[in-house]
C-alpha cells in the first residue's frame, strides 16, 4: 500500500502455475507476488522461459487445455479472478481487462475490416447499437493518432503498416476503457523509429486514461522509459522488484546485476569495459537447483545459504517505497565493489581497405501487369534497393551498417556474397572487382574468404545433418584441408574456438539451443579463415545474457584473426558497443557515415538523430530528446524523389528536399553527412543524449517520467 | 482483376487445345489403326483405304488436326462405330444423366462434409474429433465399387428396400439415383472432411482467435463469425476440385449399378474401341475438369481478403 | 568447460543407423492409430510373403463351383473358408495371391512416382523461372484430366499389362508429387542454412538433394502412405473395370467384376475381395495418419 492511498487493481499473491504434459508436471512460475495499482505502469523482465508471458495468460485465464494454476490466488479490484465462471470471464476480458500483442499483424483477422473487428467491442460488453459503435470505434482510432479513419474502419488489416496495425490493436483494447492493460511485447517486431512512436502512445494513454498497465518485455530500456516500477523474472520466480529507480541505481539481485552487465549500456566498451556474459545455462523447467534458481550461476553462492532450502523474498533496507530481492545474502553482498572487468583488450590498427564498394546500385525490376501500364507501354518499374553505395572497410575494422527494415542491407549482404549481381558501380574485395561475379563463379579461395553469419539460428544449421558433418563440408568445400584426419582435427578447433564441447561433434541441431547453434554458424563461417566475415543481425534473434556471450566471441574470433567485420543491424546499442565505423541507411542511400564516435555525437543527418532518440537505454543517468517522426516507412517501389527521407523529416528545409538528392558534406574526413542543411546548422544542433542526475525515489503521487 | 480473369480464361483455351492435341495424338495417329477400328477388325487392306481416302485420313497429321479441331468446334464429334449414330447424339443425353447424379452427390455430400469437418477442426483432439476423423479416414478406404458392393449387399439384398440396377428402363426412379449418391457420398466426404477439419484447426489456432477471445467475445460468435470466414477458403477450392474425382468416380459407380450416364459410356467405348465417343468424352471431361479449376482458382482469390484487395 | 549460457536439450552420442531406425520405429508407439495401421499392412504383407503356406488352395486350381463360405471340399477335405467362385476357385487362396499383386505393383509404381515427381518438384521450386513455368503447366494438364479418364483412354489404348499399368499410374501420379515437393521446396529454399550453401557456392544439384529434399521428408513419408493407399485403390478399380492385367491370376478389383452377375445368389463371391482391399487401404490409411501425428509432434 503505497502512501498516497491509491487502490490496488491487481493483486497477484503465491502464484504458482504448471503444464500437465505428458512427461508430468512441469512448474512454469512459483510463489509470484505482484501488486498493481491504479494509475501505474509496471514492467515485467526477463529471459525466455522466465514465465512473464505465461502470468499474463494466467490473468486472463488463457492457459491452455494443459496448463493450470495450481496455487495462490489472482485478485482483480478484490475479486478473486481465478475462480471466476466462464461467462463472468468473458464479461471480464476485453472490457476489465485487455491485451496488446507481440505481432499485430497475426493478432487481427484478415477477413474481417479493422471497424468490425473495432465495433465488435462495445457492441459485446455494452450492448452499443452499430451507429453507436461506429462512432466511438472512429474516434478512438483518432485517439491513437491514427490518419483518416474512414478509410482505415473500411480497410483490412494486411493494408496496413505494421505500425499502424498496432496502433488499431491499441485501439480495439482501449474502446471499453479498461482498468488494466497487458501489453505482452508489443514492439518487438516492429522497427525501431516505429517503435518509439508506439511506446510514446502508450505512455500518454496511461497519462490521459489513469489505465494500469503492466508491460511485460526482454528490454531494460524499453522498461525504464515506460513503467514506474520494475519486476525481475528469472526461471518462474519474481527475484527482484522495485522501483525503477531503485532497481536500475541499486539493484541487489545478482541476476539483476548480471543483466545489467550483459547488455550494451553506454558506459560500456570493447576495450576497457566489455560485456561481461552470465555463465552457465538456464535451468530446465524440471531440473531447477534446490535452493535458489539462480544458484549455479552466481559469483556469490554459498551453500548452507543459497541452497537447499527455498529463498523468501527479502526487503531491501533504506528506500522508500517497496523493494525486495530474493537473495538470502542481499545484507551481505558488497553491492558497490565495481563488478569484475571481463579481459581488458587493446584497440587494433586498422590496416588496408579490405572492400571498397563505389557508387554501387542495385535494381530490381517490377513488372506492372496493370491495364494502365501496358497500354502506355510503361511497364516495368524498379525497386531501388541499393542507391550509389560508396564506403570502405578496412582490415581488422568493424564495420556497422545500420537502419531499418527496406533499408537496403539484406540486398547489399546479398551483393556481395554474390548472391546477386550489381547492376552498376564496383565492390573491390582484396583488389578484385566482384560485383558482377556470382557466387558460383568465383574461385573457391575467395569464397572462403568472404563469408556470413546468419540471423535466425534456427535455420541457420540444416536440421538433418550433425554439426560436425556440416562443419566438415565447408572445409573440405573450401579444400582448406583435403586429409580426413586433418578435417576432424580442424573441425574440433573450430568447436574450442567457439567454446562448445568436443563431443557437439555428432549432435543434430535440434539437440542445442539457439545460442550454440549461432556458435556452430561463427565456426562454419571461420572455416576457411576468411579476411571479411558479414554479420546479418547475428545476436537479435537470442536472449540477452546469450547476446553477449555470442557478440563478445565473434569480436574475440575477429580480434585474433583479424578478421574485417561487417556487422548489419538495427540495433544502435550493440552498433555503438562495436562498431569502429557506422554506414546508416534509409531507404536504399547512405544518409551518414563516419566513426562511432562522430556517428554518436552531432553533427547528425537527421535521420540519425531520429534514430538515436528512438533507441531505449537502461542507463538510468543518460537521458535523450524525444523526436518521434510522423507517417510510415515509404515503399521501396515508389521512393520520393529528391531526399528519400523528406516524408518524415522533422528538419525538412522547403522544396529543395523534395526536388533535389543532397550531396554529401564532409563533416570530417571519413564522416559525411547526405544533407541539404548546411554544415555549421548541424554542428550547432544539440546531443541527443545527456546525462542526468539520477531522480530521487518519489514520495507522493505518481513519479514523473 | 479483369487481367487476372482473362489471364485464367486464356489459360483454360490453351490447355484444352493442347489436351486435344494430346488427345488426337494418342488416337488417331495412324491413320491404319483408325480405319480398323471403324470398320471392324474383319476389314481388309482395300476397305480401309477406300474409307481413308473418302475421310480425309490420307492427308498430313496437322491438316487431318486441323479439320478434326474444327468438326470438333462445330459440334460435329464424328459417328459412333458402335450406336451407329452420331456422337452428339447419344452423349449429351448421357451427360444430363450423369449430371443429374453429381449434384445429387454434392447436394448431400457438401453440407455434410462441411459441417462434420467443422465440428472436428474445432475442438482438435477431443472425442468429437477422433471420432469424426476415423470415420472419415475409414470411408475414404473403401473404394467406390466396394463401397457400392457393400451398400447393395445391405440394402438390395439383404433388407430388399433398393434397387439393385439403375437402369431407369421404366421411366425416372428416385429410389434407383439413392444407392449410386451413397456410394458416391461414401467415399468421397471423407476427403473434404479432413480438408475441412485441417483448416479450421489451423484457424483455431492462430492469435487472430485468441484476440476475439481475450475480447470477450462470446464463443459462438467466434466460430461463426471469426472463425468460418477464414476456415472455409480452403475447403471451397477443395470442394471445386472434388467435381473433378466425381467425373473419375462416376465411371466406377454408373457401370456398378447400370446407369445410363456419361461415364459408362466412356468406358465401354473404351473397352469396345469405339474412338470418336472415346475423344468426345475426353474433351468434354477435361473441359469440366479446367473449368471447375479456373472457377476454383477465381472463387479462392475473390474469397482471400489479401489477394482480393492487395 | 562451455561458456554456453542456455536451455540446452539432453545430449546424444553417435547413433549408429540401426540405433536410429529403432528409435523411429519406436516413435509409432505414440500413435495408437498409427500402431494399428502398421499391424494391418504388417499382416498383408507377411500373408503375401507366406501365401504358398497360408492358402489352402491353388487359387488359379478349378475345384468346386458355387461353394458357400465354410463348405468342404469332398476330395481333399479341405475347408473353402470364404467359398469358391463361378468357375470353382477357391476365394481365400485367391485373396492371399491377390494381395502379392498389390503389394507388388503398388509399391513399384508409387516409388517411380516419386522419383519422378521429386526430380520435377526439386528442380521447379529450386530454380523457379522458367524451369517452375514449363514444369507446372506441364503437371496443370496432366491434372485437368479426371485421372480415370486418363486410366481408361491409356490403358485401352496401349493394351493392359504390368508395364502399362505401372506406367500409366506414374503419369497420374508424378504431377501431384510434384506440385508437393514444389511447395516444400519453394518454402525451404528461403532458409538460411540454404543461403549458407549458396553462399559457400555448392552446385544446385548440391543443394537440392542433400540441403532441402531430407529435410522435407516429413510430410513427404505421410504423402507415400496415403499415395500408396490411392494406389492400391486404383489397381483394385482397374481391375474391376476390367482394364486390370488378364485372368487367370487373382486381382482383387477383377474377382469382384467376374462374380457380379451372381452377386444376388452368392454375395460372398464379391464381398470378400472388398473387405480385403478395403482393409488393406484402411491400414495404410491409418499409418499415414499415425505418420502425421507424430511428425507435427516432432
Amino acid at each position: 500500500m503505497t502512501a498516497d492511498n491509491r487502490k490496488p487493481v491487481l493483486e497477484i499473491e503465491n502464484l504458482c502455475i504448471s503444464y500437465f504434459t505428458r512427461a508430468g508436471e512441469i512448474p512454469a512460475v512459483q510463489d509470484f507476488n505482484l501488486t498493481v495499482y491504479e494509475g501505474e505502469s509496471v514492467g515485467l523482465v526477463g529471459e525466455s522461459g522466465c514465465g512473464k508471458s505465461t502470468v499474463a495468460m494466467a490473468i486472463m485465464r488463457y492457459l491452455g487445455s494443459n496448463g493450470g494454476i495450481v496455487g495462490g490466488s489472482i485478485r482483480f479490484r478484490g475479486r478473486d479472478i481465478t475462480t471466476l465462471s466462464g461467462e463472468e470471464l468473458r464479461q471480464m476480458r476485453g472490457s476489465d481487462i485487455a491485451m496488446i500483442y507481440q505481432e499485430p499483424m497475426a493478432a487481427l483477422n484478415p477477413s474481417l475490416t479493422i471497424g468490425a473487428q473495432l465495433m465488435e467491442v462495445p457492441m459485446v460488453h455494452e450492448r452499443a447499437s452499430e451507429q453507436e459503435a461506429y462512432g466511438r470505434s472512429r474516434a478512438m482510432l483518432a485517439d491513437v493518432r491514427l490518419p483518416d479513419p474512414d478509410r482505415l474502419m473500411a480497410a483490412y488489416p494486411h493494408q496496413i503498416s505494421g505500425g499502424q496495425q498496432q496502433r488499431v490493436v491499441i485501439a480495439m483494447a482501449l474502446l471499453s476503457k479498461p482498468s488494466l492493460l497487458l501489453l505482452d511485447e508489443p514492439t518487438t517486431a516492429l522497427d525501431v523509429t516505429v517503435e518509439a512512436g508506439i511506446i510514446d502512445l502508450v505512455a500518454e494513454i496511461a497519462r490521459e486514461y489513469g489505465t494500469a498497465q503492466m508491460f511485460i518485455s526482454h528490454n531494460l530500456g524499453l522498461v525504464r522509459e515506460t513503467c514506474d516500477r520494475i519486476c525481475v523474472m528469472y526461471s518462474g520466480e519474481a527475484v527482484e522488484t522495485g522501483t525503477i529507480d531503485d532497481v536500475f541505481q541499486r539493484m541487489r539481485h545478482p541476476y539483476t546485476r548480471g543483466l545489467f552487465g550483459a547488455i550494451p549500456l553506454p558506459s560500456a566498451n570493447k576495450h576497457d569495459r566489455p560485456l561481461v556474459a552470465i555463465p552457465g545455462q538456464l535451468p530446465l523447467p524440471h531440473e531447477r537447483p534446490s535452493g535458489c534458481n539462480f544458484g549455479p550461476r552466481c559469483d556469490y553462492f554459498e551453500d548452507g545459504v543459497c541452497a537447499p532450502a527455498r529463498i523468501p523474498m527479502h526487503d531491501v533496507a533504506g528506500t522508500a517505497s517497496p523493494h525486495q530481492s530474493r537473495c538470502n545474502r542481499v545484507e551481505e553482498i558488497d553491492w558497490d565493489a565495481p563488478p569484475v572487468v571481463g579481459q581488458v583488450n587493446l584497440p587494433i590498427e586498422p590496416g588496408e581497405p579490405v572492400l571498397v564498394v563505389d557508387g554501387m546500385r542495385k535494381y530490381y525490376e517490377l513488372y506492372d501487369r496493370s491495364v494502365k501500364a501496358m497500354i502506355s507501354g510503361d511497364g516495368t518499374r524498379y525497386v531501388k534497393a541499393n542507391e550509389t553505395l560508396t564506403f570502405n572497410a578496412r582490415k581488422s575494422e568493424i564495420v556497422a551498417i545500420v537502419g531499418e527494415s527496406g533499408c537496403g542491407k539484406s540486398t547489399f549482404a546479398k551483393v556481395l556474397m554474390g548472391l546477386e549481381t550489381a547492376t552498376e558501380g564496383t565492390i573491390t574485395f582484396n583488389g578484385v572487382q566482384i560485383q558482377d561475379t556470382e557466387v558460383q563463379q568465383r574461385p573457391a579461395a575467395q569464397v572462403a574468404s568472404l563469408q556470413m553469419v546468419f540471423q535466425n539460428p534456427n535455420d541457420t544449421l540444416n536440421p538433418s545433418m550433425t554439426v560436425g558433418g556440416q562443419i566438415s563440408r565447408v572445409i573440405r568445400k573450401f579444400k582448406v584441408e583435403t586429409d580426413s584426419d586433418k578435417i576432424h582435427e580442424r573441425v574440433m578447433h573450430l568447436l574450442d574456438m567457439v567454446k562448445l564441447p568436443r563431443d557437439f561433434y555428432h549432435r543434430r541441431p535440434r539437440q542445442l539451443s539457439g545460442g550454440q547453434k549461432q556458435r556452430v554458424g561463427v565456426a562454419r563461417a571461420f572455416a576457411g579463415n576468411p579476411a571479411m566475415v558479414i554479420a546479418d543481425e547475428p545476436v537479435s534473434a537470442l536472449d540477452v545474457s546469450v547476446q553477449a556471450a555470442v557478440t563478445e566471441l565473434l569480436m574475440d574470433i575477429q580480434r585474433e584473426h583479424g578478421t574485417t567485420l561487417l556487422f548489419i543491424s538495427h540495433d544502435l546499442s550493440v552498433v555503438r558497443y562495436l562498431a569502429d565505423r557506422v554506414v546508416v541507411m534509409y531507404l536504399g542511400q547512405i544518409m551518414e557515415q563516419g566513426t562511432t564516435e562522430e556517428i554518436f555525437s552531432p553533427p547528425y543527418h537527421p535521420y540519425t538523430e531520429a534514430l538515436l532518440s528512438a533507441v531505449p537505454i537502461a542507463d538510468t543517468t543518460v537521458d535523450k530528446r524525444k523526436i518521434v517522426l510522423e507517417g510510415n516507412l515509404p515503399s521501396v517501389v515508389n521512393p520520393p524523389v529528391g531526399c528519400p527521407f523528406h516524408t518524415r523529416c522533422p528538419r525538412k528545409i522547403g522544396a529543395i528536399c523534395e526536388r533535389e538528392r543532397p550531396s554529401v558534406l564532409e563533416a570530417s574526413d571519413g564522416h559525411g553527412i547526405a544533407c541539404h542543411i548546411p554544415l555549421e546548422q548541424l554542428r550547432a544542433v544539440e546531443p541527443v543524449f545527456f546525462t542526468v542526475e539520477p531522480k530521487s525515489p518519489p514520495t507522493a503521487g505518481i513519479p514523473a517520467r | 482483376m479483369l487481367i487476372f480473369l482473362a489471364k485464367r480464361f486464356v489459360y483454360l483455351l490453351f490447355t484444352m487445345l493442347v489436351v486435344s492435341m494430346l488427345v488426337f495424338l494418342v488416337l488417331e495417329l495412324d491413320p491404319g489403326n483408325v480405319a480398323q477400328k471403324v470398320l471392324g477388325p474383319y476389314s481388309n487392306d482395300e476397305q480401309r483405304r477406300l474409307w481413308m481416302e473418302a475421310n480425309g485420313y490420307l492427308q498430313p497429321l496437322p491438316v487431318r488436326y486441323a479439320q478434326w479441331l474444327g468438326n470438333f468446334l462445330t459440334g460435329d464429334f464424328g459417328m459412333s462405330t458402335r450406336f451407329k449414330v452420331p456422337v452428339a447424339d447419344i452423349l449429351l443425353p448421357r451427360l444430363a444423366n450423369t449430371a443429374m447424379l453429381g449434384l445429387g452427390v454434392l447436394i448431400v455430400m457438401v453440407p455434410l462434409a462441411l459441417v462434420l469437418g467443422v465440428l472436428a477442426g474445432m475442438k482438435e483432439g477431443s472425442a468429437q474429433d477422433r471420432t469424426i476423423s476415423v470415420f472419415s479416414i475409414a470411408t475414404t478406404s473403401i473404394p467406390e465399387f466396394a463401397s457400392g458392393v457393400f451398400l447393395v449387399a445391405i440394402f438390395v439384398l439383404w433388407l430388399g428396400v433398393l434397387p439393385g440396377v439403375s437402369n431407369m428402363s421404366s421411366g425416372f426412379d428416385l429410389s434407383q439415383m439413392v444407392l449410386p449418391v451413397a456410394a458416391l457420398v461414401m467415399y468421397g466426404f471423407g476427403y473434404i472432411t479432413r480438408m475441412t477439419r485441417a483448416s479450421m484447426a489451423e484457424v483455431m489456432q492462430t492469435h487472430y482467435i485468441r484476440t476475439a477471445v481475450l475480447k470477450g467475445v462470446p464463443a459462438r460468435q467466434v466460430i461463426m463469425k471469426h472463425a468460418l470466414r477464414n476456415a472455409l477458403i480452403a475447403p471451397f477450392t477443395v470442394i471445386m476440385l472434388q467435381i473433378n474425382w466425381l467425373l473419375s468416380g462416376v465411371i466406377v459407380i454408373e457401370y456398378l449399378f447400370a446407369y445410363k450416364g456419361f461415364g459408362s459410356l466412356l468406358l465401354e467405348a473404351a473397352l469396345n474401341k469405339d474412338i470418336f465417343v472415346i475423344e468426345a468424352c475426353t474433351m468434354v471431361a477435361v473441359l469440366v475438369a479446367v473449368g471447375t479449376q479456373t472457377i476454383a482458382d477465381i472463387g479462392y482469390m475473390y474469397l482471400n481478403p489479401r489477394i482480393r484487395f492487395s | 568447460m562451455a561458456a554456453s549460457t542456455e536451455l540446452a536439450e539432453p545430449v546424444a552420442r553417435r547413433q549408429s543407423g540401426l540405433a536410429r531406425t529403432a528409435s523411429a520405429i519406436a516413435l509409432l508407439r505414440e500413435s495408437p492409430v498409427g500402431m494399428i495401421g502398421a499391424g494391418i499392412v504388417l499382416a498383408w504383407v507377411l500373408a503375401a510373403v507366406f501365401a504358398p503356406l497360408l492358402a489352402p488352395f491353388d487359387p488359379n486350381a478349378t475345384i468346386l463351383p458355387f461353394q458357400r463360405p465354410g463348405a468342404v471340399d469332398p476330395t481333399t477335405g479341405k475347408t473353402f473358408w470364404l467359398g469358391s467362385d463361378k468357375i470353382g476357385r477357391d476365394i481365400l487362396s485367391r485373396i492371399i495371391y491377390g494381395g502379392r499383386r498389390v503389394l507388388i505393383y503398388g509399391p513399384i509404381a508409387t516409388a517411380c512416382a516419386y522419383a519422378v515427381g521429386i526430380v520435377m518438384g526439386l528442380a521447379a521450386g529450386y530454380f523457379r523461372g522458367w524451369w517452375d513455368a514449363v514444369l507446372s503447366r506441364v503437371s496443370d494438364i496432366v491434372l485437368s484430366f479426371p485421372i480415370f479418364v486418363l486410366y481408361v483412354i491409356v490403358i485401352s489404348t496401349f493394351g493392359a499389362s504390368g508395364l502399362n499399368i505401372v506406367l500409366a499410374i506414374v503419369f497420374a501420379s508424378a504431377p501431384g508429387i510434384m506440385r508437393i515437393v514444389r511447395g516444400l521446396t519453394l518454402d525451404l529454399r528461403n532458409r538460411d542454412y540454404v543461403a549458407a550453401a549458396q553462399t559457400r557456392g555448392e552446385s544446385p544439384l548440391y543443394i537440392m538433394f542433400v540441403e532441402i529434399l531430407p529435410n522435407a521428408r516429413g510430410p513427404l513419408i505421410v504423402d507415400a502412405c496415403l499415395r500408396l493407399g490411392y494406389v492400391t485403390i486404383t489397381i483394385g478399380t482397374l481391375g474391376f473395370l476390367g482394364l486390370g492385367l488378364p485372368p487367370p491370376d487373382p486381382d482383387w478389383g477383377g474377382m469382384v467384376n467376374e462374380n457380379r452377375a451372381l452377386a444376388p445368389a452368392f454375395p460372398h463371391m464379391i464381398v470378400y475381395p472388398c473387405l480385403a482391399i478395403s482393409s488393406l487401404v484402411l491400414g495404410l490409411n491409418l499409418l499415414a495418419d499415425g505418420l502425421r501425428e507424430i511428425s507435427i509432434r516432432d
